[in-house]
C-alpha cells in the first residue's frame, strides 16, 4: 500500500453539530455500502449510544476513495467519544491521527466542547480544517460562524465547505478536502515496530481485539508482541483493518496505517489505551508519549436490589470489565443494603452508562448510592487515606485535614445568561478566574469548582439556567484543601450507612434539611412514627417525621371481585419486597438515590 | 347439598356518578330487554353445573338494578327459580336508587320474592349529593324510603360514603343520625376512592376533600353513632341490626360457592375464580360458543364423575361427605375437576380463570375471612387445609398479635379496633 494514498482523520465537534451524521454520509458516498446496508448511524453500534445520540467507545472504519485526481485513497475514519467524562480515550483517538475535520453548527457555532476538542487536536499536532454544518437551517448563518472560527480558534476558514450531512449536501467537497488537507502518515515500515493503542473490545471468541495505529514498522500473524506499559506479551493471531461493521482480516499492517490485532490477549487490562505495541524480537527505542493511567474520578456504591442477585452483579461488572479498563469496582458490605461493590468511573456519565448497561443487558435491579468523589483525609499521625466511601471517614479526632479534587471549568454562555450563571457557580462554591468574549453576544466563563459540587446536576442546573445555551467543558485541576464533614442520616434513630456523604461544612445545613424533606415523602407510612434526622458529628442538624399510619380507606367490594381486592394488596407487598429494612423500618430503594436529586424544585 | 349464591348484574344507570369506575351505563327500554335476555340465556347454560346446590342468596348489583322495568327483574327472576332450587329461605337483595322506583315497583318487588332492598343514598346534603354526580336527593331518598317500608320490606339496607368533596364533621354527623332515626335493618359505610380514569379523580384538585384528621374523625364517628343506635359492626365496613346481617355478602367472605350472571360478573365455585368478559359483545359471543363445543360436555360429564362418583345419587353424596370432611381429598378431587373445569371456562371465553392453588386458598381464607369482625375460625382453617394456621402464618400472626393489631383465643383470630384500621397492612402479610 502506498503510504502517501492514507489519510488518517477523526471528526472533532460539539455534541449533538452532526458528526455521526457526517461520519455516516461520508461512508456511505464513498460507495463501501449501499443505502439499505446503513443503519441510521452506523458508527454509534451501541444500542445505548444509538438511544443517548451519544458515541462512547472509539470506533474506526476503514473506506475507499475514488478522488478527482484519478487516485484511490484509503480513509481511516477514527470516531472519537463525545464527552468530557472520556477526555483521555479522546486524546488517544486523536493520537492515531494525522489531522481532523472540526464539523460546527452553521446556527450555533463554537461551542465549549468545540473549543476543548479542537485544542486537544491542534495539541496533538494534527491539520484541522472546518466545515459548517446544518446550512440548510433557516437560523444558518455561516459567514458569522466562519468568522467565529478565525477569530476564536485561529484557523482558515473561508474556504470551509458549505455542508448538511443530514441532507447529504456538500459531502463530496468535504471528501476532497480530506485528500488535499490532511497529510499523508509519516513514519517508515523498515523500523522497529511502532504501534499506539488507542482502544480495544473484547470478544468472547478471539479475546481482546486491540485497535492500534501503526506509527513505525510492520506487524503480522506471528509477531511476537509486547505492550510496553503493561508489560503482557502475546502472539498475534490476526491482524486486519475495519470494514463497515466489520473485521476484515489481511496478511499485514504497516506504518501509517491503522487496523486491528488480535492475540488471545484474556483482558483488555494488559491493553491499556495509550500503550505501545512493539516487536519483542525487534523492539522500539522507547514508547509513544503521552500514555498515562486513567483514574476514576466518580465513585459510588451498587448493590444488587435482590441481595440474592450479588453473583449476577459480580459477573456483569467483570464481563464489562473486560471491555473497559476506566471502570474499577471492590466489593463492600452495608449495613443497609448488604453486599454489593464500590464502583469507580471517569465521571458521571459513565457511571449512568455503567448502570444502564447493567439494567438493560444483565436484567439487574440496582440500588445505586450518591455518587462521590475521591476525598484525601490527612490524619494527625501523619498517614493519608484516599477516600470513596464515606462510612469509611475516620472519627474526627483522628483527622487533621481533608482535600477535595477541584477541576477548571469552561462554560459557554451567551452574555444575556452570565449572570444567572455566574450566581450558579458561586452557588457551588466555584473561583471565578475569568471571561473572555468570544464575540459581542458570548462569552468563556472561567472557573474553578470542586468536583463533588459538579457531578450530580451541575449540568442539568446550568442547561436549565441557560435554557439550554450554555455548554460546559472541563478538567482535572488538583486536590484543595477544604472544610469537609461527613452527612449522617439516621432513620428511626439508626444510622443508614448508605445515605452518608461528604459535604462541605457550609451547605451542610441545608443540604441535610433537603434529604430529610426529601426523605420523609419518599418513606411510607409505618404502623409507628419514625424521626428522619441530619447529622454532622454526631449533632442533629435536621429533622423530619414520617406520621404513623392511621387508617386505610375503605373500598367496596363489588359482586365478589376478590381478584381486585387481591390485587391492591399484591401491590402493597409487592412494594414491600422492593425496600430495604433497616432497623425496623422499610425504606424503599429510590430513597438512596434521592440524595441526587435536590436541587430538584 | 352444597350452597350457592348467585350475583346479577344489571349494568344500566341513568347517568354514571363522578366516581364511579364500574361496569355501567345508561341504556333505553329496549337494550334492557336483549340484555335480560341474554342474561336468561347464560342462567339456564350455567345451571346444568349447579345441579347438586341450593341457592341460598340471590343479589341483584349494578348499575342501577332498579332501572329495570318491573317485568324484566321478573323475567330474571323467573328464570332463576325455574332452573335452580332455591332454599325455602333464600334472601333475595336488589339494589336500588332513589327516584328509580314507584310504589308499585316495589310492590312487584315483594311478589317476586325481594325480600332485602339495598338504597344507595351515600349523604344526606343535598351539595355533597350533587358534588358527586349522584341523581336523587335527600328528599327523593326519604320519599323511596318510605314508599319500601309501606310496601313490604323490612330488610333495608343504606349505603353511606365518607369522604366526599366539600364534607365536613357535622354534615356526616347529620347524615349518620338522620340515617339512624329512620331505623334501617343495615347499613353499609364505605369511604369514596378516588378511582383513576374517573371525572372525580380527573378533576380532584378543583374539590376540596376533608383532610386526614376529619376522615379520621368521620371514621371514628361511624362506629360510635351506629353503635349506640344499636347496629353492630360485623365486617370492616358493614353495620346491622341483630339477626340482618347480609348474608349474602358473607358468603364472599367466607368463601362460599357463587355465580355470576351478566356483564363482567365475578364468580367462584369450588376454589375455581373467572368473571365474564366486560365487553357486550364478548359476553354474548361467550353465550353461543359452549352449544356447538363437545369439550363442554366432556368437561361436564368428567365433573360429574369426580365431584359425584360415577354411581347413585346416595354414593354421589357419600363422596361428597367424604370430600367435605377430609382435605387431602378434596384437593385431590378439585385438582382434577378444576383443571377441567377450567378449560371448559377458557374455552367458553370467560375472563381471569384461575384454579386457586391451595396457597391461594390460604390466602383468601385470611384476608376475607379477617374482614369479619368475628374473624376466622381456627377449627375450619384445620378441617379445610389439614394443617392448623399457625404452622402456615405462625409467623405473621405473632408479630400482629404482638403489635396489638390481631387478637386471638382457642377458636378464633380476629382484628383488634387498631387492626381494622391498617387491615390492608395485615392482609397484605398472609399473602405468602
Amino acid at each position: 500500500m502506498d503510504q502517501s494514498k492514507i489519510r488518517n482523520f477523526c471528526i472533532v465537534a460539539h455534541i449533538d453539530h452532526g458528526k455521526s451524521t457526517l461520519a455516516d454520509r461520508i461512508i456511505e458516498q464513498t460507495g463501501l455500502l449501499t443505502s439499505r446496508e446503513m443503519q441510521a448511524q452506523i458508527l454509534d453500534n451501541m444500542e445505548l449510544e444509538r438511544e443517548r445520540g451519544i458515541t462512547i467507545k472509539a470506533q474506526t472504519v476503514r473506506i475507499i476513495y475514488q478522488a478527482k485526481d484519478g487516485n484511490e485513497y484509503i480513509f481511516n475514519l477514527i470516531d472519537t467519544p463525545g464527552h468530557v467524562d472520556f477526555n483521555y480515550e479522546v486524546s488517544r483517538s486523536l493520537a492515531a491521527c494525522d489531522g481532523a475535520i472540526l464539523v460546527v453548527d452553521a446556527a450555533q457555532g463554537i461551542e465549549a466542547q468545540t473549543l476543548a476538542n479542537v485544542y486537544l487536536a491542534l495539541d496533538h499536532d494534527l491539520d484541522v480544517f472546518p466545515v459548517i454544518n446544518k446550512i440548510d437551517l433557516p437560523s444558518a448563518d455561516p459567514e458569522r460562524v466562519k468568522n467565529e472560527i478565525e477569530d476564536v480558534i485561529g484557523i482558515e476558514a473561508q474556504d470551509a465547505p458549505l455542508i448538511s450531512a443530514k441532507n447529504g449536501i456538500g459531502i463530496g467537497d468535504v471528501l476532497e478536502a480530506i485528500v488535499e488537507k490532511i497529510p499523508a502518515p509519516g513514519g517508515s515500515p523498515d523500523n522497529p515496530l511502532q504501534a499506539l493503542i488507542f482502544d480495544s473490545v473484547y470478544d468472547s471468541y478471539k479475546g481482546v481485539i486491540v485497535f492500534c495505529r501503526i506509527k513505525e514498522g510492520r506487524v503480522r500473524k506471528g509477531t511476537k508482541i509486547r505492550m510496553m506499559a503493561t508489560g503482557a506479551t502475546a502472539e498475534v493471531v490476526e491482524a486486519g483493518y475495519f470494514g463497515a461493521g466489520q473485521f476484515i482480516p489481511c496478511d499485514e499492517l504497516t506504518a501509517g496505517m491503522v487496523g486491528y490485532l488480535t492475540a488471545s490477549i484474556k483482558n483488555v487490562k494488559d491493553t491499556a489505551v495509550g500503550d505501545t505495541v512493539t516487536d519483542v524480537d525487534n523492539p522500539c527505542a522507547e514508547p509513544l508519549p503521552g500514555y498515562k493511567k486513567v483514574n476514576s474520578m466518580v465513585y459510588c456504591g451498587m448493590y444488587p436490589a435482590d441481595g440474592a442477585k450479588y453473583p449476577d452483579l459480580r459477573d456483569a461488572l467483570e464481563k464489562l470489565k473486560l471491555n473497559d479498563a476506566s471502570l474499577n469496582y471492590e466489593p463492600e458490605t452495608s449495613i443497609a443494603l448488604g453486599f454489593g461493590f464500590r464502583c469507580g468511573f471517569l465521571g458521571l456519565l459513565h457511571l449512568e452508562i455503567i448502570q444502564e448497561r447493567l439494567e438493560r443487558e444483565y436484567n439487574l435491579d440496582l440500588v445505586t448510592t450518591a455518587p462521590g468523589v475521591i476525598y484525601r483525609v490527612y490524619k494527625t499521625n501523619g498517614e493519608m487515606i484516599e477516600l470513596t466511601n464515606p462510612s469509611n471517614l475516620p472519627d474526627p479526632s483522628e483527622i487533621d485535614y481533608m482535600e477535595e479534587p477541584v477541576v477548571s471549568a469552561e462554560i459557554m454562555v451567551t452574555t444575556e445568561f452570565i449572570g444567572p450563571i455566574m450566581q450558579l457557580c458561586q452557588e457551588r462554591r466555584g473561583r471565578y478566574v475569568s471571561t473572555e468574549y468570544i464575540e459581542s453576544s458570548r462569552a468563556l466563563l472561567k472557573y474553578e469548582l470542586p468536583l463533588n459540587e459538579i457531578i450530580y446536576d451541575f449540568f442539568d442546573a446550568l442547561k436549565s439556567r441557560s435554557r439550554g445555551y450554555a455548554s460546559f467543558d472541563y478538567e482535572l485541576k488538583g486536590y484543595e484543601q477544604s472544610k469537609l464533614v461527613k452527612l449522617d442520616i439516621l432513620i428511626n434513630h439508626d444510622e443508614v450507612d448508605a445515605l452518608s456523604f461528604i459535604v462541605h461544612a457550609d451547605s451542610a445545613y441545608e443540604r441535610g434539611r433537603k434529604m430529610c424533606e426529601k426523605l420523609k415523602d419518599e418513606i411510607p407510612r409505618h404502623l409507628f412514627e419514625i424521626p428522619i434526622q441530619a447529622a454532622v458529628g454526631g449533632k442533629i442538624i435536621a429533622r423530619e417525621t414520617v406520621k404513623a399510619m392511621r387508617k386505610d380507606v375503605l373500598a367496596k367490594c363489588y359482586g365478589g371481585d376478590i381478584t381486585r381486592k387481591k390485587k391492591l394488596l399484591e401491590k402493597q407487598k409487592e412494594g414491600k419486597k422492593r425496600m430495604r429494612q433497616v432497623g425496623n423500618v422499610e425504606i424503599p430503594q429510590s430513597a438512596f438515590m434521592s440524595v441526587l436529586k435536590l436541587d430538584d424544585n | 347439598m352444597k350452597n350457592l349464591s348467585i350475583y346479577i348484574h344489571i349494568p344500566f344507570c341513568v347517568r354514571k356518578c363522578l366516581y364511579c369506575d364500574f361496569l355501567s351505563g345508561p341504556a333505553c327500554d329496549g337494550e334492557m330487554e336483549s340484555y335480560v335476555n341474554l342474561l336468561l340465556r347464560e342462567i339456564e347454560k350455567q345451571s346444568i353445573f349447579y345441579g347438586d346446590h341450593r341457592v341460598v342468596s340471590i343479589f341483584l348489583g349494578g348499575g342501577t338494578p332498579s332501572l329495570l322495568p318491573a317485568r324484566e327483574t321478573e323475567r330474571i327472576l323467573w328464570q332463576v327459580r325455574n332452573v335452580f332450587s332455591l332454599a325455602e329461605d333464600v334472601e333475595i337483595t336488589i339494589e336500588c336508587n332513589p327516584g328509580t322506583v314507584t310504589a308499585e315497583k316495589l310492590k312487584n318487588y315483594i311478589t317476586y320474592g325481594i325480600d332485602r332492598l339495598s338504597i344507595g343514598l351515600q349523604s344526606t346534603d343535598d351539595g355533597e349529593l350533587a358534588r358527586i354526580g349522584r341523581i336523587h336527593n335527600y328528599r327523593d331518598f326519604l320519599e323511596t324510603y318510605e314508599m319500601a317500608r309501606k310496601a313490604g320490606f323490612g330488610n333495608i339496607n343504606i349505603d353511606l360514603m365518607a369522604g366526599l368533596p366539600g364534607q365536613g364533621i357535622a354534615s356526616y354527623r347529620k347524615t349518620l343520625e338522620r340515617v339512624v332515626a329512620l331505623s334501617p335493618e343495615h347499613i353499609s359505610a364505605y369511604s369514596l376512592i378516588l378511582e383513576e380514569g374517573t371525572p372525580l379523580y380527573v378533576n380532584q384538585k378543583s374539590y376540596t376533600f376533608p383532610d386526614e384528621d376529619e376522615d379520621r374523625e368521620m371514621y371514628e364517628l361511624t362506629g360510635t353513632v351506629l353503635g349506640q343506635a344499636g347496629f353492630h359492626r360485623y365486617e370492616i365496613s358493614n353495620y346491622a341490626r341483630e339477626g340482618r346481617e347480609c348474608r349474602h355478602n358473607k358468603v364472599y367472605w367466607r368463601r362460599g360457592d357463587y355465580v355470576g350472571f351478566g356483564l363482567g360478573a365475578s364468580s367462584m365455585i369450588r376454589n375455581v375464580r373467572w368473571k365474564n368478559p366486560d365487553m357486550p359483545s364478548d359476553y354474548a359471543v361467550c353465550l353461543e360458543k359452549p352449544e356447538t363445543d363437545g369439550q363442554r360436555e366432556a368437561a361436564y360429564s368428567l365433573m360429574r364423575q369426580t365431584a359425584q362418583g360415577i354411581g347413585t345419587k346416595a354414593e354421589c353424596a357419600a363422596h361428597i361427605a367424604e370430600t367435605e370432611t377430609d382435605p387431602a381429598i378434596r384437593m385431590k378431587d378439585e385438582g382434577v375437576w378444576n383443571r377441567a373445569f377450567a378449560e371448559m371456562l377458557r374455552q367458553t371465553g370467560r375472563c381471569g380463570v384461575q384454579s386457586l392453588t391451595v396457597q391461594e386458598q390460604m390466602e383468601e381464607f385470611m384476608f376475607l375471612g379477617l374482614r369479619m369482625m368475628e374473624g376466622v375460625d381456627l377449627g375450619e382453617f384445620r378441617r379445610y387445609f389439614g394443617k392448623s394456621v399457625d404452622e402456615v402464618y405462625g409467623k405473621q400472626i405473632g408479630s400482629f398479635v404482638e403489635q396489638g393489631l390481631l387478637e386471638r383465643d382457642d377458636r378464633r383470630i380476629w382484628l383488634t379496633p387498631r387492626g381494622i384500621d391498617v387491615s390492608n397492612t395485615v392482609f397484605a402479610a398472609f399473602l405468602l
